[in-house]
């Protein structure tokens, strides 16, 4: 089964810190596979939270097509943090070319544009070189968006850190997904590896999601630009949080009523039951069956954890105000490994009901019940 | 048989009869019971005489002949009487000395059946034992990363949404605007489809509702009946459990005065409104009820002079377009009931479904669409109809639900399907692999009938006289000599028995699969078939 663990913390921290806790973890996984999502990204980008960064990874005939790509569509590249290892990989990992992550500078032409048509288009540019390089073989991409790199390879967490070095500054960052292990109920594709992103989201999950299809099938039917792929199951609960933050305008905190909607007696006594049964019904194609335990960060660095409603997989939020750092683990060891200095007492697990929801400025853990009323009154 | 009887054409052997009687002359006791219940008059009693030839002992003595007579019973072989193989007979026998037993291979009588020029009409299935819907497997059973559920123990959400759903983008706009929703109820997957007051008896017709009530206040299952054309008795309309009640108008109209009449008295909307276009028995042509159970009773609640045959006319009779057609009915059907009840098309599966399909879903008032596939029916029907006629459903579903899904809609048109489900029994199976083409709900009908009410008919042209108001069972005779053969507590009884059972299976089926807070529709990842072709064109697993 996949462990997850994700950091967020005031300052800048190495993407190590999550990949030891993996590490702890390792009982749990195979160590198949290894997935990063670091936002809030500290060292030399930190100047650069306006361009938009590509991340993947390339061959050096990909290097050419990708730049020609962007150059065509007049983006010019700003700054670029590239890796090529000089090592043999680890048991298990090709060997694939360059890992590179480039900020781009934003056509002029582009400024008149709507946000959502400029995020639009970033999107499409991403789904663009990605067919281009399922072509030819040459060209992988896994976000394309302001302040977020991703990393996904095949192997041993540990190993794959070590080979790619991924102590390096430049990939120091306030806001880190980590998983470990490969796709094991579909083949292996890096596309399949969590985390999933899009349009500033990324989320990643445990377990298997048994309404995969159904929910596929209607979020491919949304008109939505990047709901597609899905070489996952889990790639699904990262568009649902996408749709019903960014389309529905909801808040975080309704997530769970849309994954996970409370059954009539739950609903009986809430005070917005009409909204609530309303919401159910019409997004009752979203609805999970789990068993499942999701991570989550949004474009504002919140991070969250969610559970479905069988509460089969477990998951962990604990961390320590005071120095702002705050971890969701998949298993408390690893939550122990990466944050020994904390107080354990104040550890949240959310149960079926639950959402535990850590803002930017980490500083406690938000828990919400389905039970409360709506954080955002529409 | 008379020495001098005539020899013609038509005139057929015992032989030639698909339905034999067996009968035992050293156990009947010659009480004529199954004389007088057999429904067809196949059998009578007899006079035989026997003609002994005694040859005494020794040469000289001639032989003497003896006559004997004895009675008994004896097998009609016109084909107007032909035994349609019911065992009424042998049910009514305190001796079991007689029982109809089937001959496979005498087909004769096929051809003697349409007389006078008119064409066989029956009740009954389609006699086809085929079932696709039986070969369906569900394969995805989850083993390791996804625990299975306790179908006997966990909680789970066996619950159906019947009517126009929002978007989630109107849902919230509509709900920040305070505007209209379309009505929506939460029903039971497992609905039990139109079949009229006339045509079923009304100790059946008691039966059910009374079964539909007990689950719904009793066992806490939102179970929905539809009532068929022809109207509804007045003092259902007036009660409180017309809210367990779909009310079907057809192009005949039959009965629709009196519930049109009895709006302002209702103390509850019905559950929805069904307006059927065609059904799966006989697609294209309209209903028929037959003179033989237009008795005065339906003739007061129809609205029609006793004794005469009523079909209603094919589709569009009254109709320009079925683009106007559908959308003027519907819309003045919700508008009777001020928009409060949900009103949708009924249709027989067919290749023009599609087509009705995108006419709904452009349609902001259409609140589902039941395709009834090519085996249904348990109403009069032509012979023709019923065994060459109409779509099977599960493709049919299919492509309907795959349009929903290329449309964005398939959460906000539920896709009712029906035909067939059950027809070898397995009703929970059946159903569930409908649910995960693409089906919102299922609806049965004949199974009703033959848990229910112990229904006689069989995929082998067995029994099948349900049009001519003779059934066996008094399940659908208007004759109440016939139909106080039925208890309608029994009947409720046992409608309650099935569905619980029904309820179980179907968590059998779900819970390995890992879904328990919603309905697995279109789950189609979780099924599969040994054959290619079908694997292929209803786009699952193929698995051999
Ligand atoms: S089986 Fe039915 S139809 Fe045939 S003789 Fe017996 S009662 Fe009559
Ligand atoms: S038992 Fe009645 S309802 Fe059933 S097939 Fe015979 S006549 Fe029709």
């Amino acid at each position: 089964m996949c462990r997850l663990f994700a950091l967020t913390s005031r300052d800048p921290v190495s993407p190590m810190r999550a990949i030891d806790a993996l590490n702890v973890m390792k009982e749990g996984h195979d160590g198949s596979g290894v997935g990063l999502f670091l936002s809030g990204l500290g060292g030399p980008w930190e100047e650069l939270k306006e361009y938009p960064i590509l991340s993947g990874i390339f061959t050096d005939a990909g290097l050419a097509r990708m730049s020609e790509y962007m150059t065509k569509n007049g983006f010019q590249s700003k700054y670029s943090a590239t890796f090529k290892p000089d090592v043999e990989p680890p048991v298990g990992t090709p060997k694939r070319g360059t890992y590179a992550s480039i900020a781009f500078r934003i056509p002029d032409e582009w400024k008149g544009m709507t946000r959502e048509q400029a995020d639009r288009n970033l999107v499409q540019m991403r789904l663009d070189l990605r067919a281009m390089g399922e072509a030819e073989g040459d060209i992988m991409v896994f976000s394309f968006w302001p302040d977020t790199i991703m990393i996904k390879e095949v192997g041993d967490p540990l190993a794959i850190a070590g080979y790619l070095k991924l102590d390096r500054e430049e990939l120091y960052a306030r806001h880190i997904l980590a998983q470990g292990r490969q796709n094991t109920n579909y083949a292996i594709n890096l596309y399949a590896c969590h985390p999933f992103f899009i349009e500033g989201i990324s989320t990643m999950t445990n377990g298997e999601n048994t309404a995969f299809v159904p929910i596929r099938e209607y979020l491919m039917s949304r008109g939505v630009t990047g709901y597609q792929g899905y070489q996952s199951d889990s790639e699904v609960f990262t568009h649902i949080a996408h749709y019903a933050t960014k389309r529905l305008g909801l808040d975080i905190s309704s997530y769970k009523h849309v994954i996970t909607p409370m059954n009539d007696d739950e609903m009986r006594d809430h005070p917005d039951r009409e909204f609530l049964s309303d919401l159910k019904r019409a997004c009752r194609k979203l609805i999970i069956d789990g068993p499942n335990c999701i991570i989550g960060c949004l474009p504002d660095g919140s991070m969250f954890m969610a559970q479905d409603r069988k509460k089969l997989r477990p998951g962990v939020v604990g961390g320590n105000p005071e120095l702002g750092i705050y971890g969701f683990s998949s298993e408390i060891c690893g939550l122990n490994a990466a944050i020994p200095e904390r107080d354990r007492t104040k550890d949240f697990q959310p149960m079926h009901l639950d959402t535990a929801i850590v803002g930017p400025d980490c500083r406690e853990v938000l828990q919400c019940s389905q039970k409360d009323p709506l954080r955002q009154q529409l | 048989m008379l020495a001098e009887r005539p020899i013609t054409p038509a005139t057929l052997s015992r032989k030639d009869l698909p339905w034999q009687i067996k009968w035992d002359i050293n156990t009947c006791t010659k009480c004529g019971r199954c004389t007088s219940v057999c429904p067809v008059n196949a059998i009578e009693l007899g006079v035989f005489r026997k003609r002994d030839v005694k040859p005494p002992m020794g040469l000289s003595a001639k032989p003497t002949t003896e006559f004997s007579t004895f009675y008994g019973i004896r097998q009609r072989t016109d084909p107007a009487y032909a035994c349609i193989g019911c065992a009424m007979c042998n049910m009514v026998c305190p001796n079991n000395a007689i029982e109809p037993s089937r001959q496979y291979d005498s087909t004769t009588l096929q051809f003697q059946n349409n007389r006078g020029g008119q064409p066989r009409t029956r009740g009954g299935r389609r006699n086809n034992s085929e079932s696709l819907l039986d070969q369906i497997k569900f394969i995805r059973i989850s083993m390791l990363t996804d625990p299975a559920l306790d179908a006997g123990r966990h909680e789970f959400d066996v619950r159906t949404l019947l009517g126009r759903v929002l978007s989630p983008e109107a849902e919230i706009k509509c709900f920040r605007e305070n505007g209209w929703k379309p009505p929506v109820r939460e029903i039971y997957p497992l609905v039990i489809g139109g079949m009229s007051f006339g045509a079923l008896s009304p100790n059946m017709w008691e039966g059910l509702q009374m079964g539909v009530a007990y689950l719904n206040e009793e066992m806490n299952m939102p179970v929905r009946i539809c009532t068929g054309e022809g109207g509804c008795p007045p003092r259902l309309l007036r009660s409180r459990f017309l809210k367990y009640v779909i009310l079907q108008i057809a192009s005949g109209y039959f009965g629709w005065d009196e519930i049109i009449h009895a709006i302002p008295e209702m103390k509850e909307d019905p559950c929805a409104i069904e307006i059927k276009y065609g059904q799966g028995a006989k697609p294209g042509d309209g209903g028929l009820l037959m003179w033989y159970k237009v008795n005065k009773l339906i003739a007061a609640i129809r609205g029609v002079p006793s004794g005469v045959s009523l079909p209603s006319p094919p589709t569009h009779q009254t109709k320009y377009s079925i683009e106007e057609a559908v959308a003027k009915m519907i819309q003045s059907m919700s508008m009777a009931w001020g928009f409060r009840v949900p009103v949708y098309p009924k249709i027989s599966a067919s290749s023009t479904s599609l087509a009705v399909l995108n006419n709904l879903v452009r349609n902001p008032y259409a609140a589902g669409l039941a395709i009834d596939g090519e085996d249904g029916g348990t109403g009069a029907a032509y012979n023709v109809s019923m065994n060459h006629m109409g779509h099977p459903i599960a493709s049919n579903l299919r492509d309907c639900y795959k349009a929903l899904c290329v449309a964005g809609a398939q959460n906000e048109i539920p896709l009712i399907a029906g035909g067939g489900i059950g027809k070898h029994g397995n009703l929970a199976a059946n159903a569930a692999a409908l649910i995960m083409l693409g089906a919102s709900m299922v609806q049965i009908g004949k199974y009703v009938m033959q848990a229910g009410a112990g229904c006689l008919g069989s995929e082998k042209d067995r029994c099948n006289v349900c049009n001519i108001g003779v059934c066996p069972k008094g399940i659908t005779s208007q004759d109440p000599r016939v139909y106080r053969r039925l208890d309608p507590e029994k009947v409720a009884e046992r409608v309650v028995d099935f569905y619980l059972s029904f309820d179980t299976e179907l968590r059998k089926v779900i819970a390995p699969l890992g879904r328990s807070t919603s309905l697995p529709v279109g789950m189609s990842d979780a099924l599969g078939i040994s054959d290619k072709d079908a694997a292929d064109r209803l786009d699952i697993k193929y698995v051999i």
